[in-house]
């Protein structure tokens, strides 16, 4: 039995094509994928995000054990920061990425769902064999969580969140109460390339905030309308942000992946001594973007070749409806990764050329 | 979901009208609304063989790729050009405009094995 979010009902109401993922059915697009895609990028779109797993920690140890299993430092984070890091195993290796957030009595963990049972594994685990005194709540459940993302969504609403957004700048995030008892927690984060926010709310209270937020998102006009699955990953595709399952999972390192940016390397942290010995050696393979001559798609999987050799293997890949090309993102031995080389994709027995380009394919103007 | 019944069908989605010796191919409205936005579609040249219930093509979308099946051996004798730099066709117009090849058929045996537009249609209310 595939679980449902509290926004199940608003759904099937909108006519979305529902599919299984990470053990939820969700909303995969309600008017094609494509259409949802450029309404984000022109406009603003909304997505339902519940199924991601909202993990609170609490304690006198929650900091020293947040610091022990994060890539990031979170010793200086502040309260009403957000933080995007990683959770390694003890060879670097990626176990999930995870938005962490401070709150004045608590730390949120975001992560993704289908990782969700892992981590709570994961994080037991270390608090037994560590002897942290810290408590660990999966809201997922009791709660709700929405991604409202395009260039009109914080004008938009300004005018209907008591926050000022002035103040909330990226990665920052408020607690605001609506109808004065309904608590809200609003980031300034996502995951498409665009500005816009993420919500989490009660699951109680879905039908009311959807009114809200959404409330006229069927009129053909409406400047935030519905999205789903299909357009959140070729919007992210086109941003170069990483998916769990295509450019990361256990056997990849956040270096390769191009994100020491979010590893603090001047800490200790499970799997900091395999990264330091990664870091000094460099990393064997890259991730890098990839444009490929014609509409051809090049999915995961797909080898890539300099001449003869096999030289790397696709992760992701899609016709980019904003950039109007064929894009992939791919692990590719380390010095064969230069950007402007062409390599050549193996579609279907066929080599396409595929050129080396820096990722993001996609950068917002403002 | 209402079936053109003009014409025969495969499991695998691909409708076929036949006229005389020709057949003409394409893609169900079933088939065009599971891939969602076509981005390529791969067809051969006229000349080429097709066998039946071997692949000719291929239709790629943002979501997915997949083969693109005939029911009939023969000769491709006309490849809608149309679908080279207007993918999106297949979506807005599976039935019709966007048509993908035409066969001239080698045995009338092989469309009697095709599926009915009724046998077609059961199918789908299974899925």
């Amino acid at each position: 039995m595939l679980k449902r979010t509290p926004l199940y009902d608003f759904h099937l109401a909108g006519g979305a094509k529902m599919v299984e993922f990470a053990g939820w059915e969700m909303p995969l697009l309600y008017r094609g994928i494509v259409e949802e895609h450029q309404h984000t990028r022109r406009s603003g779109s909304f997505f339902d995000v519940s199924h991601m797993g909202r993990l609170y920690i609490t304690g006198p140890d929650a900091q020293t054990f947040l610091n022990y299993v994060l890539t990031r430092n979170v010793a200086d984070q502040q309260v009403g920061q957000s933080r995007y890091a990683l959770v390694c195993n003890e060879r670097g290796g990626v176990m999930d990425d995870v938005i962490v957030s401070r709150d004045s009595r608590q730390w949120l963990v975001v992560c993704n769902a289908a990782n969700r049972e892992k981590l709570l594994r994961h994080f037991t685990a270390v608090r037994q064999a560590r002897g942290f005194d810290f408590d660990l709540a999966d809201h997922t459940e009791s709660t709700g969580m929405v991604a409202i993302q395009g260039p009109r969504v914080i004008d938009r609403l300004a005018g209907v969140l008591p926050v000022d957004f002035g103040e909330l700048r990226r990665w920052r995030f408020e607690t605001i109460s609506m109808f004065l008892f309904v608590p809200m927690s609003v980031f300034r984060t996502g995951y498409t390339g665009e500005d816009g926010v993420e919500i989490i709310f009660p699951a109680a209270t879905a039908a009311m905030g959807v009114k809200l937020l959404g409330g006229s998102a069927d009129r053909a006009d409406a400047t935030i309308k519905p999205a789903g699955l299909g357009a959140r990953d070729t919007l992210r595709l086109e941003a170069g942000l990483p998916l769990y399952g295509h450019e990361l999972n256990e056997d990849i390192d956040p270096l390769s992946a191009g994100l020491a940016w979010a590893v603090d390397l001047s800490k200790d942290f499970i799997g900091s001594a395999a990264l330091r010995r990664i870091h000094d050696s460099g990393p064997r393979r890259r991730l890098v973007g990839l444009e490929l001559e014609g509409r051809r798609i090049a999915r995961q999987g797909t080898e890539l070749r300099n001449g003869q050799q096999v030289v790397g293997t696709v992760t992701s890949g899609t016709f980019g409806p904003t950039v109007g090309k064929s894009i992939a993102m791919a692990y590719v031995d380390a010095d064969a990764a230069i950007e402007g080389a062409t390599l050549h994709a193996d579609l279907k027995g066929e080599p396409v050329g595929a050129r080396i380009v820096r990722l993001p394919f996609y950068r917002r103007q403002s | 979901m209402n079936v053109p019944d003009d014409r025969r069908y495969l499991p695998t989605h691909e409708w076929h009208l036949v006229d005389g010796d020709v057949a003409t191919i394409g893609i169900t409205r079933h088939a065009a609304d599971e891939l969602t936005d076509i981005t390529f579609v791969d067809l051969p040249e006229v000349g080429a063989e097709v066998k039946a219930g071997e692949a000719f093509g291929e239709i790629e979308s943002v979501k997915a790729t997949a083969d693109l099946n005939s029911g009939v051996s023969g000769t491709v004798v006309e490849v809608n050009s149309a679908l080279k730099d207007d993918p999106g066709l297949v979506n807005r117009d599976p039935y019709h405009d966007a048509w993908m090849i035409k066969v001239r058929i080698s045995s009338r045996a092989d469309v009697d094995k095709l599926l009915t537009p009724e046998q077609y249609s059961a199918l789908l209310s299974r899925q």
